[in-house]
């Protein structure tokens, strides 16, 4: 079905427009016109059918699913809750506040928090049209292992020593008042066309805000496909030397970007021959440790809790490329490479 | 007189929101001070998870998107 897309870009590149397939210019635009009308195409009908489904679904009700089950259900509750739930960064802060002063432990308020950025349907849905189902699958996984082993870990050193102390506060009275009884808020009551509203402004309003990071990201994954030649990475880089991963994490810090923009350049080192683990460790740490949401957390936590929280996510990234550069033989037996 | 606090950290959305409720409210000719809110400490006293948040004369009656033009005009017509 994807296929028509390379037709159009076919038809349009090298038919109208009368450039070389082997061209660098004809390469790189055939990239950049298959994929951005692709991902449109695909974003518009999903994210429309996903809100349809997801209008009822509110955090007064995720919170208080998360606050009955056990803590360990609940990492993977908190994570799996982030990937689904929609959520701007700068709900942030009123999210941490909320989860915290329900009595909910920092390290599966932080599983939900690290791995919102990572996992979204936009970020799924472009995954699966550029890259396909398994490497989708594989990213999913490694997202929300990121959150959970990340929140496991905070709680293991007891990371809620070092919250600000209106939110230490807040968590303490919530942890000695027992909230068993509690019974689930209301949940909404929606007719077919409130869902219909409510699906037509999120897709009017995710659409408004990613068009321009999937130009900007087709935009360098087409300049890499077609510019960079097909051994660089291999002739600069080494076949994926240990080091490689350190290196692929600390080259994504300081670009602050979200998954929309990342999932085409990935697509392209992929296709360059840039082992997955490193592509994969390269592209995490680009989307899920950026420092204006560092800067945002330091409002409820000190200095200190930011600092382990950094490392974790940095340690978490490398251990996530090395482990895939050794899997990688098995994951994907020659569909993807 | 009321008083109307829009709880935000601080986002665009936010911005909107107490822009169009200060513009629904002169259109109305309902005085109103608007006031944004970007303490996390008072914006959690309010139970507020998603922002933006609206709070009338200090009683939460909305929060998680910028309300439309009929929603704004129905809470301050209340």
């Amino acid at each position: 079905m994807l296929e028509v897309f390379t037709w159009l870009a076919d038809w349009l590149i090298y038919g109208l427009a009368g450039l070389n397939p082997a061209s660098k210019l004809g390469a790189s635009l055939h990239f950049f016109v298959e994929d951005t009308t692709k991902i449109f195409a695909l974003l518009v009908v999903m994210i429309y059918i996903i809100a349809l489904a997801r209008a009822s679904l509110d955090l007064e009700r995720v919170r208080h699913y998360i606050q009955q089950k056990n803590r360990f259900a609940g990492y993977g509750l908190g994570a799996g809750f982030g990937a689904i739930t929609p959520f701007c960064s700068c709900s942030s802060i009123p999210l941490f506040l909320g989860f915290t002063s329900a009595g909910i432990p920092l390290g599966i308020t932080m599983a939900f928090l690290f791995t919102s950025p990572i996992i979204n349907e936009v970020a799924v849905i472009m995954l699966w049209s550029l890259l396909g189902w398994e490497f989708t699958l594989v990213y999913v996984v490694i997202g929300m292992a990121v959150g959970i082993g990340g929140g496991m870990i905070l709680d293991t050193l007891k990371g809620e020593r070092w919250l600000k102390d209106f939110a230490a506060k807040a968590y303490q009275q919530a942890a000695e008042t027992p909230h068993n009884d509690d019974s689930p808020p209301d949940a909404k009551t929606l007719t077919m066309k409130d869902r219909h509203v409510f699906a037509r402004d999120e897709l009017k309003e995710i659409v408004g805000q990613i068009w321009k990071w999937v130009i900007i990201g087709v935009g360098l994954g087409a300049a890499l496909h077609g510019f960079v030649p097909d051994s660089w990475f291999a002739d600069n880089l080494g076949s994926g030397q240990w080091w490689n991963v350190p290196l692929a994490v600390l080259a994504g810090l300081p670009l602050y970007s979200n998954a929309t923009a990342v999932i085409p350049v990935m697509e392209s080192l992929i296709l360059k021959g840039l082992p997955v683990g490193t592509t994969l460790a390269f592209c995490m740490s680009t989307v899920a440790a950026s420092f204006p949401e560092f800067i945002m957390l330091k409002q409820v936590m000190q200095w200190r809790l930011l600092g382990i929280i950094f490392v974790i996510l940095l340690a978490n990234f490398m251990v996530v490329g090395w482990l895939i550069n050794l899997l990688s033989p098995w994951l994907f037996s020659g569909t993807l490479i | 007189m009321k008083k109307i606090e829009v709880l935000g950290t601080g986002c665009k959305k936010c911005v909107n929101t107490a822009e169009q409720i200060q513009s629904v409210a002169d259109h109305l000719g309902i005085e109103v001070t608007v006031e944004k809110v970007t303490d996390p400490g008072t914006i959690m006293s309010y139970k507020v998870m998603s922002t933006p948040g609206v709070a009338i004369d200090g009683k939460l009656v909305h929060s998680g998107s910028v309300p439309n033009h009929d929603k704004i005009e129905t809470l301050l017509k209340n």
